[in-house]
């Protein structure tokens, strides 16, 4: 779809503007060989971090080896730690042979052993998954297709002046008025569709890499904690800039009680991952496209659908129990049950609804949910919607 | 002529079938081996963590002899099975695993021995080995579950056969006490 409407610009214009249009590839290629080539050094000193060694944080490093083990990649990547008190993490790398994660001495601070290994799983599925290299050549394009609107729109008005002069000689003026409305309507609509895919497409992969990070680590409910605190959590992350927001676990932008779900997020909203991944009756893929497909009420999953079949055959992916840690460090009940009651207060703002099941689950319906029943994820009971 | 054509056409796409088909299985049996590689990897780790342990916790659980040796009678079966076949060796293992967790849990008793930082870090160690056996036992059986499949399925079968490939084994945990990884815990 970039390509296309890139390409038809460039058909457009290459008669009246090669000078513009060659500036413009000249723009992109240089853009593709710095992110290609320079991209997650540049990330990781926008977003001052530091090397770390084993020695340095044995914990992290174990995780992040276990997770490494898990997705089957090759190579250790490199950890870096962010000096922030906010809560995120984010991998980049161009390849999964020359990756690198980095976390915040925040959440090393905030998250059980269990959550730190869904955030890091997480990541791990976005250097598996490729989707570093995706994302940074859909950043490209969409500032290419930015840059070649804005300079249609620099030739349309030198050319359309030409064009009058051209027309009104050899007298065939109505051709050229409508190549103009095309083009005029292109020139507005190309860079606010390309972003629009662009973020669908950001939100596409982290739903996938929530998927796999729940396949590596059997055990989804630690990721979907871990989401919880970081939404919990009201700090923001002071190093990271709109460019780099979609490397993210969860959108460093986030401003609480500002409905997260539009179209122009990089990541979907918290709670609704957290949903989908409690749901969760497996730790398979295709127990997470179904746990998608019933929370959001979508046809669609999220997974490829060759991973999907032969994940299906297997059914070997079962859940475990999670680690001893998590049943021994009850941690602050209170402490917890202040941050649900915020966060539900902020949800109510969104028009959310919540239900309370007779098992002690409170559910959050999101205001786009069609249909008046739903499933409890604990116990299976269904209930109505008011 | 026609007929040569459309029979060498065939022939050629057969021929490219059975190359690529060919070589997904090899890469399969090859991803195999390193995962199992990565398990072994872990257990020599586990080998080498356990006598660190046991030095570390003798002094202070003078009265649980029998827990001590246990693991270490277990962890000495356990690395003599090593070049073992499959079987024989995650039974060998699981043992070990839950010979740890008994140590481990004792330990919990014990407040000066909590209290020691070398042993914290041995416990986080170990820990992490834990997890890293059981997450590479995942990757490996994942992979011998694709291999088996290419290997069954049609039409890679067809090749298989022909060229001879051996099901993987998976690498199973037997008794349900041995699901158990050892309870670590952290307070």
């Amino acid at each position: 779809m970039l390509l296309v409407l890139g390409y038809f610009l460039g058909l457009y214009f290459f008669e009246s503007a090669i000078g513009g249009l060659v500036i413009a590839l000249l723009v992109w290629g240089i853009m593709s060989l710095v992110a290609y080539f320079q991209g997650d050094s540049l990330l990781l000193a926008v977003s001052r971090a530091r090397k770390i060694s084993r020695d340095d944080n044995p914990r992290l490093y174990n995780i992040v080896e276990e997770m490494k083990i898990a997705s089957g990649l090759e190579k250790m990547p490199d950890i870096y730690i962010i000096d922030d008190p906010a809560l995120n993490a984010f991998a980049t790398g161009r390849d999964p042979n020359k990756a690198s994660v980095a976390v915040t001495s925040g959440l090393l601070a905030k998250l059980s052993r269990d959550e730190l290994q869904g955030v890091i799983g997480h990541e791990m599925a976005h250097v598996k998954n490729r989707d570093v290299l995706l994302m940074a050549m859909c950043a490209v394009m969409l500032g290419t297709i930015v840059i070649l609107a804005w300079y249609a729109t620099r030739v349309l008005f030198f050319s359309g002046m030409a064009g009058g002069r051209r027309s009104s000689k050899s007298g065939d003026g109505g051709g050229q008025v409508i190549i103009l409305a095309v083009g005029i309507v292109l020139i507005i609509l190309a860079p606010i569709m390309a972003q629009i895919i662009y973020f669908t497409i950001s939100r596409k992969r982290e739903y996938l890499a929530d998927a796999s990070s729940a396949l590596y680590t059997r055990y989804p409910e630690g990721l979907a904690s871990a989401l919880e605190k970081i939404a919990a959590s009201p700090v923001q992350l002071k190093s990271a800039n709109q460019a780099t927001a979609p490397m993210y676990t969860v959108n460093p932008f986030r401003q609480q009680g500002r409905a997260a779900s539009n179209l122009t997020s990089t990541h979907p909203p918290i709670q609704e991952r957290i949903r989908i991944l409690r749901a969760m009756s497996g730790a398979s893929l295709a127990d997470y496209d179904r746990a998608y497909r019933e929370a959001r009420g979508a046809k669609a999953g999220i997974a490829p659908t060759s991973a999907l079949a032969l994940d299906k055959m297997s059914g070997a992916a079962a859940l475990r129990a999670p680690s001893a840690e998590a049943k021994t460090a009850e941690e602050s009940p209170q402490k917890i049950e202040r941050a649900r009651e915020t966060s539900d207060l902020m949800w109510r703002l969104n028009d959310y609804r919540t239900i309370d099941c007779a098992c002690g689950t409170r559910l959050r319906v999101s205001p786009e949910f069609r249909g008046d029943s739903v499933q409890c994820p604990h116990c299976g009971r269904t209930l109505s919607i008011e | 002529m026609l007929a040569v054509y459309i029979v060498g056409g065939i022939v050629v796409i057969l021929l490219i079938f059975f190359i690529a088909t060919y070589n997904g299985l090899i890469g399969l049996r090859n991803q195999l081996r390193n995962a199992w590689a990565q398990i072994d990897v872990q257990l020599k780790r586990r080998y080498d963590l356990i006598p660190n342990l046991i030095e570390t916790v003798k002094g202070y659980v003078k009265h649980e002899r029998g827990t001590l040796e246990a693991v270490t009678k277990a962890r000495n079966l356990a690395q003599s099975l090593s070049s073992g076949d499959v079987g024989a060796r995650s039974k060998a293992e699981g043992e070990l695993s839950s010979a740890l967790s008994r140590l481990l849990a004792v330990a919990e008793r014990y407040p000066d021995l909590k209290a020691n930082q070398n042993f914290l870090a041995l416990q986080e160690e170990l820990t992490s080995t834990e997890n890293k056996i059981s997450f590479s036992r995942q990757y490996y059986n994942d992979s011998a579950l694709n291999l088996n499949n290419k290997i069954q399925m049609f039409p890679s079968n067809v090749v298989a056969a022909m060229t001879g490939f051996k099901l993987g084994e998976f690498f199973e945990v037997k008794a349900a006490e041995e699901r158990e990884a050892p309870k670590v815990k952290f307070t």
